[in-house]
């Protein structure tokens, strides 16, 4: 039948078009991240790293911004991530269908889907100037903190909800209270996800760069923060400075400081991925 | 000439062996039920007509099958063909998310048929075939999914209906339906003889026995024994099929 | 004694998930407390209809059209790039591809995802536009076109997961019942199982424009910063992002007028999101309920 002969071909045809875009955006992926090996490879030494910013791009390092990268994830870490754990065990063991968890629930979703900048906004007003913190390195945890929140809060919700209804029943049915239940149950059995989820919310942490611009981090910083007072910068600051200025010498910089930074965030997220297949296989209910 | 015609058929999933060396002929315009316990293989022997385990990935068969006489496991079969001429009838309804008349035409739609005088009376003819006309010619603009189940596998038959196949395999077609709709569907099965050749899987003995010509009993992915209806039900020759019969095991 | 402890301790996680209220409240108050200043000394209507925006000049402007037709244009050339080889991808993903090779495409896109978006920006500015200057003589060198470009690879990955997700879950024995009736694999995937999953797809498209209309350093970097009424991809343009990080990056005194205009331009941002997101999240609700 003619039609059938068409349509056949036109199933083919559509799956060499299914190839090709999916060929694109792998394609894009190798030739930027080759680009950028190309360009910035050969920048990369000690020096590199242990340098401070300079007006010469030769001598140029990211020593001040690294070390700023690494407060600002170790510092959002400690704010987010009890904050997160506990909204989301409130929200999904207690609060569950209660008016206010339905307020919290519409209201996260909401959260999740504010640009970053925004986010800036808010922590420049309230941590920089009311609370006084400034361009500090803790105006921008807090800051970073209240924007992977909601990451952190679905996440984990998803690995507590992955825990069978049986485990719970038995320890409740041995006469644990709800909090022994949690404690002792739900969240060692959910760990792997919770853990999972907060590190892919620090990788987005560690590459944010728009809110720390906005609450007032530094483009030029000849220091090394050494208390969460300080004021700071980051890499992708750093990588977006150097990206602005004219010269070519910067412009290898930034691409050096780029697979600095790929490697930070790509190394947070291989770890995220093994332990997410990691736990995937062991739990097997 | 036998309709559907199966020789030495062997299927693995992977390293487990889920049909053994299955042989069977099924005679044109008759109804023939594949029973067994769960797990004995009669749904996937099934899709072996229509080639629906093509979607496994791990799906191997060897043997060969044959409609009409020819091997439709041939690589210059067009499985997209083959469909239209061997219907299909699942276990749940499954309507698409459409208006009954869209449910009706896909199968016309998809060879590209757009002449509205003939979608019309194909609906018509098909939604009557399949004993639903009556209850649906005036909403037939209105979402599939509002029916009840049992009209929903009644549209389901009338969809495939629409393609004009020459066979039609069920799938356990009334096993998600209350007993009143499950009972039209068996008396449509009844009607639909005179056209079609009806392969029907089913777990309900007493369905076997009501609509079917000939049953084949399978066991561990073995075809046990195939003879018409009234020998497998009143004088099997093999003691498993007699103690499934008489409700030993399963 | 063990109640009051079981107590205390449920107090203790409501009032962490109250932080998220709290933030909420924190953005909607900061940003209209500064807009409300703003608009004391700015008309409202000159905000909404006056054509140029130069509020860091001498000649002060406050229209915000030029911001807003900077952020669509950018906006639009993503989505136009990002949702036919993003739904492709994902039908292709969902219809075609053996198991094997999903297996590692879904974490290759993953990584994609994953990428900082300050590194995009790098990319449009030293690979896709130098690329399409080659093509089209006369370009600018910060233009909306390979900001745009660039942002539409990045969202491909949040269209391709989301709608692979709505796709992956219409029910099985729809593809079956369209396989059984002779239907290609085209057929199946556009007659079937992509309106059935439509609700899912256009929320996928509705976050993939929320996230390029809040997209910041990709277009900081590569569009340029000079507010423009124009739909012409091919000159520098300046969205509301990227204004607020120029602001931010200059030397601008707490409390001045010029301080307020970041948090009028956010405002703006915010409110275009939060309509975008919820009516996701409406099409959300109701998609779920209709297969629940």
């Amino acid at each position: 039948m003619n039609s059938s002969k068409k349509n056949r071909l036109k199933d083919n045809a559509f799956k060499y078009f299914g190839i090709g875009c999916t060929t694109f955006g792998l394609a894009m992926l190798a030739i930027f991240i080759g680009n950028i090996l190309i360009e910035g490879f050969a920048r990369i030494d000690w020096d590199f790293i242990t340098n401070f910013p300079s007006r010469n791009p030769d001598k140029a390092g990211i020593l001040p911004a690294l070390i700023g990268t690494l407060w600002i994830m170790g510092l959002t870490a400690i704010i987010s991530i009890p904050l997160g754990i506990s909204a989301a065990i409130y929200l999904e063991e207690y609060g569950k269908k209660s008016r206010l968890a339905n307020v919290l629930e519409i209201n996260i979703s909401n959260l999740a889907g504010v640009p970053s900048i925004i986010y800036g906004l808010l922590g420049l007003e309230i941590f920089g100037r009311i609370m006084g913190m400034g361009g500090s390195l803790l105006a921008g945890a807090s800051t970073l903190s209240l924007l992977i929140l909601p990451i952190i809060i679905v996440s984990t919700r998803e690995a507590l909800k992955a825990v069978p209804k049986s485990i719970k029943e038995a320890s409740f049915a041995m006469g644990a209270s709800k909090w022994q239940t949690i404690s002792y149950q739900l969240l060692p059995a959910s760990f792997g996800g919770i853990i999972t989820g907060i590190i892919l919310a620090l990788s987005r942490a560690v590459g944010e760069t728009a809110p720390l611009i906005v609450i007032g981090a530094l483009a030029y910083v000849p220091f090394v923060p050494s208390s969460p007072t300080d004021e700071f910068s980051v890499l992708p600051i750093q990588i977006f400075n150097w990206i602005s200025r004219p010269q070519k010498g910067f412009a290898i910089n930034a691409a050096s400081a780029i697979i600095v930074l790929l490697m930070v965030t790509f190394v947070l997220n291989g770890i995220a991925m093994y332990l997410r297949n990691k736990w995937q296989k062991k739990v097997q209910w | 000439m036998n309709k559907l015609e199966a020789r030495n058929v062997n299927v693995f999933y992977g390293p487990n062996q889920v049909i053994k060396d299955v042989s069977i002929s099924i005679k044109k315009n008759t109804v023939t039920a594949f029973i067994g316990p769960s797990g004995c293989g009669k749904s996937t022997f099934l899709r072996l007509f229509n080639r629906m385990n093509d979607y496994i990935d791990i799906f191997k068969m060897e043997g060969r099958i044959e409609i009409d006489g020819s091997d439709i496991y041939d690589k210059q079969i067009r499985v997209e063909e083959l469909r239209k001429q061997i219907g299909m009838v699942f276990q749940k309804p499954n309507p698409f998310p459409k208006t009954i008349y869209e449910n009706v035409i896909y199968g016309l739609r998809i060879q590209g048929i757009k002449d509205k005088k003939i979608l019309d009376e194909v609906v018509e003819k098909s939604l009557k075939q399949a004993a639903l006309w009556e209850e649906v010619k005036d909403k037939l603009k209105n979402s599939a999914l509002a029916l009840s189940g049992g009209q929903q596998q009644r549209l389901c038959i009338a969809r495939t209906l629409a393609v004009a196949p020459t066979v039609i395999l069920m799938d356990e077609p009334a096993s998600a339906l209350d007993p009143i709709s499950s009972a039209k569907v068996e008396e449509l099965i009844y009607e639909l003889k005179s056209q079609y050749t009806i392969v029907i899987v089913t777990h309900n003995m007493q369905q076997a026995g009501r609509v079917s010509d000939t049953t084949a009993f399978f066991y561990m992915g073995e075809l046990v024994e195939h003879d018409s209806t009234k020998m497998i039900f009143t004088n099997p020759k093999n003691e498993r099929t007699q103690n499934y019969i008489t409700g030993r095991f399963g | 004694m063990p109640r009051i402890k079981e107590k205390i301790i449920e107090t203790g996680l409501a009032l962490a998930a109250v932080v998220t209220v709290l933030t909420t409240i924190g953005i909607i108050w900061v940003l209209f407390s500064q807009t409300i200043d703003f608009f004391s000394e700015v008309s409202i209507v000159d905000f909404l209809t006056d054509t140029q925006w130069t509020p860091l000049f001498a000649d002060k402007h406050f229209g915000i059209l030029p911001l807003v037709a900077g952020t669509f244009l950018t906006t639009t050339i993503a989505i136009i790039v990002a949702l036919p080889i993003g739904l492709t991808i994902a039908v292709y993903l969902n219809e075609y591809a053996p198991k094997s090779f999903r297996k590692i495409v879904k974490p290759l896109l993953e990584i994609l995802a994953a990428v900082p978006t300050v590194v995009y920006g790098f990319f449009a500015l030293s690979v896709v536009t130098p690329f399409l200057q080659n093509i089209i003589p006369g370009m600018a060198g910060f233009n909306a076109l390979s900001a745009g470009i660039v942002m539409g690879i990045m969202i491909i990955p949040l269209i391709t997961s989301l709608s692979e997700d709505a796709l992956f879950a219409v029910p099985k024995s729809l593809r079956e019942a369209s396989y059984g009736m002779g239907s290609t694999r085209l057929q199946t995937a556009f007659k079937v199982m992509v309106p059935a999953a439509s609700s899912g797809i256009i929320v996928s498209v509705i976050l993939g424009i929320s996230r390029a209309v809040g997209e910041t350093m990709i277009v900081a970097i590569a569009a340029g910063q000079q507010p423009r009424l124009t739909l012409n991809p091919l000159v520098p343009i300046e969205t509301i992002t990227t204004y607020i990080v120029q602001v931010s990056t200059g030397d601008v005194a707490h409390g001045s007028l010029e301080y307020r205009t970041i948090f009028a331009a956010g405002m703006a941002l915010f409110v275009f999101t939060f309509i975008l997101n919820n009516i996701s999240y409406w099409v959300k609700k109701k998609f779920q309920e209709k297969y629940e």
